[in-house]
């Protein structure tokens, strides 16, 4: 018997035995590859995504239990209309090579609908969780602070 | 590889005779332009190798290199765009297909056997004529920190010629002469005003011979070098829409993974009863030297991989850690594979040392290390029906990528094409064949079946090609404030030679000079000073990671001088200006400039220790002082300062950010790093025994660019990727010991520091 998700707004039946990770749904199923594998433990926080506005690791979470919307990288924003707190990623030049920026955002952007202003201690604690292989943190935690000054009318 | 036998003694010959380029500014080039290989579709015409130009006026330019988050794709651009006169806004940029055109030129200047700082005219010709023989091996590698070397003068030079081919096909549609032209953001513009676009142009522009006399532009007229441009993969990066290889997607398309052996060796037998039965599992396939799974969905392959029940071979390795460290001590008691620095006589100064001289020996040990990029290795292959293997693959090495699967799969490598992805971190991982090689055999398994073969963490944890463990052995004296004798004797796995081995069947004799890099080649005036190579020979598969030799060396060598500063009494950063001042003075310089970023002449913030290290390697010095401090929850690395020196510093944003991820690369494997081994099999296997430095536990860091080093002719460059991490290891190490007064002798630090985690 299918499952049925709802991902960034469009619903999807998926025939796939339901212990399979919401991650290698999104990304073989629905194509949807902006959300990426790195460990499959949980460890490195690339495969973040919103289930129901919170951050969770798509890698740990079955399709089974999936109860409430996700929303993927791909439904925050886009190239051409990248979310606000894309705009600040962009304007921070936070990438390199860019495989564990789809998770830092997407937790980054949980954190700011949370907190929309951490300190330096919130971002460190709600960002722990994601590895970059390039050390973007500096420049992670700038666009973070610049995102929420530009929410709060900064 | 019949190829490399034949070209070798040539090429070399040719090498001793020394032709020389010459890249001054402002100099006429005669230019050579290679073969093209791009056959762009209707409406889009390639000018030269590295740049097609579409009706439409976009730009796209063809670079040689892989971007793997280096930004190396962004400042080839400018280098073009620079010459070509066209709006950033006009540029994107994909990765050039194997190819002659794309060799690596710079990529053997790395093998020559002086000091790249010591500039001599006759060498800047060695150097120059050493762009010979990656061209007959079409060395298309993206590593050794060489892309802006090799393509400083080429894709300006690709830009100019575009340029001036362009003005050329306009003139002729105009009937006036070319030299009345001008350019600007994409079109030609003739002395009335009138304006052509390169788009109108271009498809005639292709059909004349390509300018070859080109004037380059002097600094001075530059837009788009010596700043920070807006990098051309930073949208879709932040957006999810780049394509790593993991990103693959074609209609029809399979997923699957492999198990080899964990001991690197061969199979024995398997027995996949229990798999073949798993939901979603299509097919397994029999490599001989392991398995592939090939199913619906990448989680479904994953978990029958791991239900194939399979007997390995043994390893013709020893298996244990110890062992392993063994060999490599024992080999620094047998005859030494080089001896690259010898200055005065350190053995019989150190036998008999003068009086009031003080001797101090230490012997340093570092672990493996796996590269553990965020992309776990992958690739993806498609052979058609009409017998084409087309792949996809994430890779540092396209044309020996697709060689080498020809070589497995028996397809003619003309009937292969090779496309390079984005590479989800490189670090010198993706330098290697091997996960393109597997791609083709299971794609080759399954003919008309595009098939993406996704490795697990563990898997890629497990087949990694380490960085080897390494022993120094090192003696000195001090007399006043001054270093009188230093030697150094280094044993590890030759790097160079494994990886000579894989690629062509033949490991080059002689000293190998990538094994002795950052410590036989400093810039430090030591009258008695000596350097030995030793090389332990283990058929554990090693490779190219990030800074290579130089990130063992750069810990030996400036561990000992740090020592050797406190035997003598002296501070730390003053001494290592004795010694520099007098062989190279703007690596002097940098190391006043990160001393003036640290406040290293004020008194230490209570309860911290700050350690300094400096390494000159890839053509760039770096300085970097570290502080750390006491916290309830352990050792913090609070701060890090960094000075680096490039030479031309291409784009300053991107330098700044290639320093901080080459110094947190660096101190993650100085904190945590380490792979140790059980049965010949890698102990850990995914970040929970591999951890790295995170947000809340990276210091702040600061980062200062230098231009002093730009050589006699003031338009020298250095490399970026690499140089950033060989000091993070020693001045991490100084900083402990400056405030625990424990000297670190071996890494990983975690073993001997409680550190805040």
């Amino acid at each position: 018997m299918p499952y049925t998700i709802t991902v960034n707004g469009s619903r999807h039946e998926i025939d796939l035995p339901g212990d399979v990770p919401l991650l290698w749904v999104l990304r073989d199923q629905l194509g949807l590859t902006g959300t990426k594998y790195g460990c499959g433990v949980g460890a490195c926080g690339a495969c973040t995504v919103h289930l129901g506005g919170e951050a969770v690791r798509a890698c740990q979470l079955a399709l089974e239990d999936v109860d409430g919307p996700v929303t993927t990288i791909e439904g925050l924003g886009t190239p051409a209309a990248p979310a606000p707190i894309q705009q600040e990623w962009i304007r921070h030049q936070v990438a390199q090579c860019g495989y564990c920026q789809s998770g830092q955002i997407m937790q980054a952007a949980a954190l700011l609908a949370e907190n929309p202003a951490p300190d330096d201690a919130a971002i460190d604690a709600a960002m722990a969780g994601n590895l970059c292989r390039c050390g973007t943190y500096s420049r992670i935690r700038a666009a973070i602070h610049a995102a929420a000054r530009r929410a709060n009318g900064g | 590889m019949g190829r490399l036998a034949k070209y070798t003694r040539r090429a070399f010959l040719i090498t001793s005779a020394a032709v020389a380029g010459g890249v001054a500014f402002g100099v006429y080039e005669s230019w050579r332009v290679p073969p093209n290989p791009l056959r762009p579709g209707e409406g889009r015409a390639a000018l030269n190798p590295w740049l097609i130009i579409a009706r439409d006026g976009a730009v796209t330019i063809v670079t040689p290199r892989a971007e793997m988050g280096q930004g190396t794709q962004t400042t080839l651009a400018a280098l073009v765009a620079e010459e070509l006169d066209v709006a950033w806004e006009a540029i994107a940029t994909i990765h050039g297909p194997p190819a002659e055109a794309y060799y690596n030129g710079a990529i053997m200047g790395l093998g020559q056997p002086f000091r790249d700082y010591d500039i001599r005219p006759w060498r800047e010709k060695i150097r120059e004529a050493t762009d010979f023989l990656p061209k007959m091996l079409s060395l298309q590698v993206t590593g050794g920190s060489t892309s802006m070397i090799d393509g400083f003068a080429k894709m300006r030079l690709a830009g100019a010629s575009a340029r001036e081919t362009l003005k050329l096909a306009a003139a002729k549609r105009l009937g006036v002469p070319a030299e009345t032209l001008r350019t600007e953001a994409g079109r030609v513009i003739a002395p009335d005003g009138q304006a052509l676009t390169y788009g109108t142009l271009a498809e005639e522009a292709a059909k004349l011979d390509p300018v070859r006399d080109v004037v380059l532009r002097p600094p001075a007229q530059w837009r788009y070098l010596r700043r920070p441009m807006p990098r051309l993969d930073m949208a879709a990066k932040c957006t999810g829409t780049a394509t790593f290889g993991a990103d693959v997607t074609l209609p029809g398309m399979k997923f699957a993974t492999v198990r080899m052996n964990p001991a690197r060796a061969g199979m024995k037998s398997f027995d996949a009863g229990a798999a073949e039965g798993m939901a979603g599992v299509e097919k397994i396939v029999d490599l001989g030297d392991g398995i592939a799974v090939i199913a619906s969905n990448t989680w479904l392959a994953f978990r029958a991989a791991e239900a194939v029940e399979i007997e390995w071979e043994p390893p013709a390795y020893p298996g244990e850690t110890d062992a392993l460290e063994a060999e490599i001590a024992a080999a620094l008691d047998a005859p030494a594979n080089s001896h690259l620095r010898d200055e005065g006589n350190a053995a019989r100064v150190l036998e008999s040392p003068p009086e009031g001289a003080v001797a101090v020996e230490a012997e340093y040990r570092l672990p493996w290390l796996a590269h553990a990029c965020m992309e776990p290795m992958n690739a993806t292959a498609h052979l058609d029906d009409t017998g084409h293997l087309t792949i996809w693959s994430p890779n540092q090495a396209p044309v020996l990528a697709r060689d080498k699967a020809a070589e497995a799969t028996g397809i003619s490598a003309d009937d292969i094409t090779l496309h390079t992805t984005f590479l989800g971190g490189g670090f010198g991982r993706r330098a290697e064949y091997d996960f393109t090689v597997l791609a083709a055999r299971v794609a080759a398994a399954v003919p008309g079946v595009p098939v993406k073969v996704m490795w697990s963490r563990e898997e890629d944890m497990a087949h990694d090609f380490y960085r080897p463990a390494a022993v120094a052995r090192m003696r000195g004296l001090v007399q006043g404030e001054k270093a009188i004798a230093l030697e150094a004797r280094v044993a590890a796995p030759s790097v160079t030679r494994q990886s000579m081995q894989r690629i062509s069947g033949f490991a080059p004799p002689g000293p190998d000079k990538g094994h002795v890099e950052g410590i036989a080649d400093q810039p430090y005036a030591i009258a008695n000073y000596s350097v030995y190579g030793h090389l332990a020979d283990i058929a554990l598969p090693v490779g190219f990671w990030r800074s290579v030799g130089n990130s063992f060396n750069g810990f030996f060598h400036e561990s000992f001088i740090d020592e050797l500063a406190h035997a003598a009494g002296a501070d730390p950063l003053a001494f290592r200006l004795v010694h520099i001042r007098p062989e190279h003075a703007p690596s002097a310089q940098l190391l006043e400039k990160v001393g003036e970023m640290a406040g290293w002449e004020a008194a230490k913030r209570p309860g911290t220790g700050r350690g300094v290290a400096f390494t000159y390697s890839f053509g760039t010095p770096v300085a970097q002082v570290i502080e750390v401090g006491e916290s309830p929850g352990g050792i913090r690395i609070t701060r890090a300062f960094i000075a680096v020196d490039p030479g031309i510093a291409l784009d300053p944003a991107i330098i700044e950010a290639q320093m901080e991820s080459g110094l947190l690369f660096g101190l993650s494997a100085a904190v945590f790093g380490e792979i140790t081994f059980a049965g010949g099999a890698a102990e850990q296997a995914n970040f929970p025994d591999y951890e790295v430095l995170r947000i809340h536990n990276a210091p702040k860091i600061a980062v200062a660019i230098l231009e002093n080093n730009r050589g006699p002719g003031g338009s020298r460059i250095g490399g970026i990727g690499e140089p950033g991490t060989p000091p993070a290891a020693p001045a991490l190490a100084n900083a402990l010991f400056d405030l625990t007064g424990k000297r670190p002798r071996r890494l990983p630090l975690m073993r001997d520091f409680d550190f805040f985690l």
